[in-house]
């Protein structure tokens, strides 16, 4: 310590000898950052999927939590096996399974979903080089793959048993063989009556989720909570599920208006199939939506569009998987012509390069 | 959104002025030593006039402009230059540099001087009084400000805007100067208007600085058109394009300059260096410094020698706490993180702030997600994301065609990244290797 060293409160080091022993960190500015980081995102987005998760076994049982156990085990053990050191910490396979086994029938075959998880990490998402690259949304793909090797199994809903402990369908089923018939009986998703039946469903069952459909798709408010909070932390851009969802209700309202009798009213329409799951969790994933803020406004639009153009006109009961599908193809195209105008550059400019 | 008390996008780092903004300025002692690079303003480096063992005073001039755009760097105290020689400078490098040994007995008054009689003199006398006082933009960036004076006749400069947003976090350099020297602030803009030959003077301060508002509004000239006008407190609100946006609701084109929409920009404590100048006949050898953060112990506004070393400048401020890890000057936002005790303060050095693990820590880096944070952060408007994969991937020219140019480095991308990618100075590294390019062609 030198002695004409300025005198300094109590204790630890009182002059900058002892300097010469710390290493001065050097780094690039900036030298502050949001407390933000990917994970936190991926495990918040997980978080916030609990309450539909114990919703979902509310009404289904135990076949519910079976279903997307399954369905987040393939996708958590590919991640695992065939994804770069420790990509599993970052939460994004987790999603991937939850989503997938949300979205799945409560009686389907758990090693079935096994696969769908398999398949939505390994294709969807890893053979693209991982998190940040892949094209589609891995859990939508896993089940467009479930859907096309297993069309009838994916198809068949059971409707509410007496004991709630009953499985709802033959979810031990050995794998390669098709599973048995379910000991409860089955019957149509609210979006099935509507197609081939003509009937409708109170909107209030709709809303809380007391009807037959994919394990989380059914309680239309809760996602709509949940998601609220996401949009709320900044977890979600709020864009996207807003122009989707404002597009099927105008759209769907200005149908209904021509033909009150031909076409559903705008709230069966938001608020039945996967509509909810999909505007709130599956368009919102970062990675396979546009980065622009137009073009999130583009993007949920042609969910919205196309979406209620297959309810109503396809040959499916249900369209938000294959719109959300089509538009995540159309991702880098929208990205580039919404590129947002440069400071101090002309209104209308010449497109940029774009990857 | 648009309306005129901002701009669109930026961040709101947390602030952290506290530690400094009732602190006022003291004078710090001389050192044994003080080191000047001949480098220290945008340019070309000054050319030295002095050679080992000259006894040079307070004010003389150790080395001379070179050329226009260039300005002379004067002995920040009395003594004997003691050496000629390569020296850590705050920019990383090793720069020529004069060392003088401080007379420990000097008065340390400077050379009586003939100070410029301001009304006399016509705009070109003025600008050269400025460059001759060796004065820079004292904000940061150290371009030497008689250049600015000096609008080519076709274009027509009708406001100055004096800068004294000072949105850095911690920094609070500019706040103490308009606190402490609101009239020579005045006198400096009253000189600046006659230089510029403009009729309107505003000067912009982030609303987190009532004091200053108050004391310039308080000392405002009667006769002239100047007024304060009080910023949103936003990051970056006092880089120079976001303030003019703010003022005149008019974009600097790309690629142009504040004159093309007839502004001139000056940083606040420029305007009182000059002040000075036209007051006392003091060239640029001394200025106001914050240091603070939470890894010194005495967080200080100061009043600095120029070529003043960090080692003393901290020893002054009663030395670092255990857990500080990083030392940057200027803000944390844009500055640089100084390796060596032995770099000197020079004109351009706005603050010394020190970190500690809990601010400076490394953190992993993940992919890419595309979660739009950047392009919600970047005030020029760029998409951050996809230059930094081009930057990834080497692919200068189709950054440039993405208009990398136009990126400030203001760092809002990088601070928002969940990802944690450092996409400000993948950004720096690309507009060096653009214009490398450019110059070898």
């Amino acid at each position: 310590m030198s002695a004409e060293g300025p005198a300094t409160g109590s204790g630890g080091r009182t002059d900058l000898d002892s300097l010469t022993e710390i290493r001065l960190r050097i780094a690039a500015s900036p030298h502050l950052r949001t407390a933000h980081s990917t994970p936190r995102i991926m495990w918040n987005v997980v978080g916030s999927l609990i309450p539909i998760l114990a919703v979902a076994t509310y009404f289904f049982g135990p076949s519910a939590l079976l279903v997307v156990s399954a369905a987040t085990f393939g996708a958590w053990v590919t991640e695992r096996v065939f994804g770069e050191k420790g990509s599993t910490r970052d939460g994004s396979a987790v999603i991937t399974g939850l989503l997938l086994g949300l979205i799945l029938p409560p009686g389907f075959p758990l090693w079935m979903a096994f696969v769908g998880g398999v398949f939505g990490v390994g294709f969807g998402k890893l053979i693209f080089g991982g998190l940040g690259q892949n094209i589609f949304n891995p859990a939508l793909l896993g089940r467009a793959f479930l859907q096309a090797a297993f069309p009838s199994t994916i198809t068949t809903w059971p409707v509410q048993p007496d004991d709630w402990w009953a499985l709802r369908g033959d979810n031990f089923a050995l794998p390669l063989m098709s599973p048995g018939a379910p000991d409860v009986v089955t019957g149509a998703t609210p979006l099935g009556l509507m197609k081939f039946e003509g009937v409708s469903t109170p909107t209030a069952d709709l809303m809380l989720g007391s009807i037959s459909g994919s394990i989380g798709e059914t309680a239309g408010l809760l996602i709509l909570v949940c998601g609220g909070y996401l949009a709320i932390r900044r977890y979600l851009d709020w864009r996207v599920p807003a122009s989707i969802l404002l597009t099927v209700a105008v759209f769907s309202g200005a149908l209904y208006l021509i033909g009150p009798d031909q076409f559903p009213s705008p709230q069966f329409m938001l608020f039945s199939g996967g509509l909810m799951l999909g505007a709130m969790y599956m368009a919102t994933d970062m990675v396979t939506s546009p980065v622009t803020p137009a073009g999130a406004w583009v993007f949920g639009i042609g969910i919205g569009l196309l979406t209620v153009l297959i309810r109503v006109w396809g040959g499916l009961p249900e369209g938000v998987m294959y719109a959300i599908l089509f538009m995540n193809a159309l991702v880098p195209f929208i990205n580039r012509v919404t590129q947002p105008r440069v400071f101090g550059q002309p209104r209308r400019k010449p497109r940029g390069a774009e990857a | 959104m648009l309306g005129s008390s901002t701009f669109r996008h930026g961040v709101h780092p947390p602030e952290t002025k506290h530690l400094t903004e009732k602190v006022s300025v003291r004078r710090m002692p001389f050192p044994d030593e003080i080191v000047l690079p001949l480098r220290q303003h945008a340019g070309r480096p000054a050319r030295l006039l002095v050679k080992v063992g000259d006894h040079v005073e307070r004010g003389d001039k150790v080395a001379e402009a070179d050329g226009f755009v260039s300005v002379p760097i004067h002995a920040s105290a009395t003594g004997t230059v003691k050496d000629i020689r390569l020296c850590p400078h705050p920019d990383g490098s090793m720069a020529e540099s004069v060392v003088i040994a401080v007379e420990k007995f000097s008065p340390q008054i400077p050379r009586p001087r003939i100070v410029p009689q301001w009304e006399g003199l016509s705009p070109q006398q003025v600008v050269e009084e400025v460059q001759k006082a060796g004065v820079v933009g004292l904000g940061g960036a150290a371009f030497p400000t008689h250049v600015k004076l000096l609008p080519p006749a076709d274009v027509p400069v009708h406001t100055l805007i004096v800068n004294g947003a000072e949105c850095e976090p911690y920094l609070t350099t500019d706040h103490r100067t308009m606190v402490e020297y609101p009239e020579r602030v005045q006198f400096g803009i009253r000189i600046m208007m006659k230089a510029l030959g403009v009729d309107r003077t505003v000067i912009g301060v982030e609303k987190n600085k009532p004091d200053a508002i108050a004391r310039l509004r308080e000392t405002l000239p009667d006769d002239l058109d100047v007024s304060v006008l009080p910023l949103t407190v936003k990051y970056p609100q006092g880089a120079e394009k976001m303030l003019i946006k703010v003022v005149t609701g008019r974009e600097v084109p790309s690629g142009k300059l504040p004159m093309n929409v007839g502004v001139v920009v000056q940083n606040v404590g420029s305007i009182a260096c000059i002040g000075e100048i036209f007051d006392t006949g003091y060239p640029l050898i001394e200025r106001v410094v914050t240091v603070t953060g939470p890894g010194v112990r005495k967080p200080s506004n100061l009043l600095v020698p120029v070529g003043t070393r960090l080692r003393d400048v901290l020893e002054f401020c009663g030395g670092l706490t255990e857990d500080a890890t990083q030392i940057v000057f200027g803000g944390p936002m844009m500055g640089a993180a100084q390796p060596d005790l032995d770099t000197p303060l020079i004109k351009g050095t706005t603050g010394v702030v020190v970190l500690t693990k809990k601010e400076a820590r490394s953190v992993e880096r993940y992919p890419c997600i595309h979660c739009g944070r950047c392009l919600e952060a970047c005030p020029v408007f760029l998409n951050p994301s996809l230059l930094g994969t081009q930057a990834q991937a080497g692919r200068y020219e189709e950054m440039e065609a993405a208009n990398l140019m136009d990126c400030m480095l203001c760092g809002c991308c990088s601070y928002v990244c969940p990802s944690h990618i450092p996409l400000s100075q993948m950004f720096a590294l690309g507009k060096n290797m653009l214009r490398k390019r450019q110059t070898a062609a």
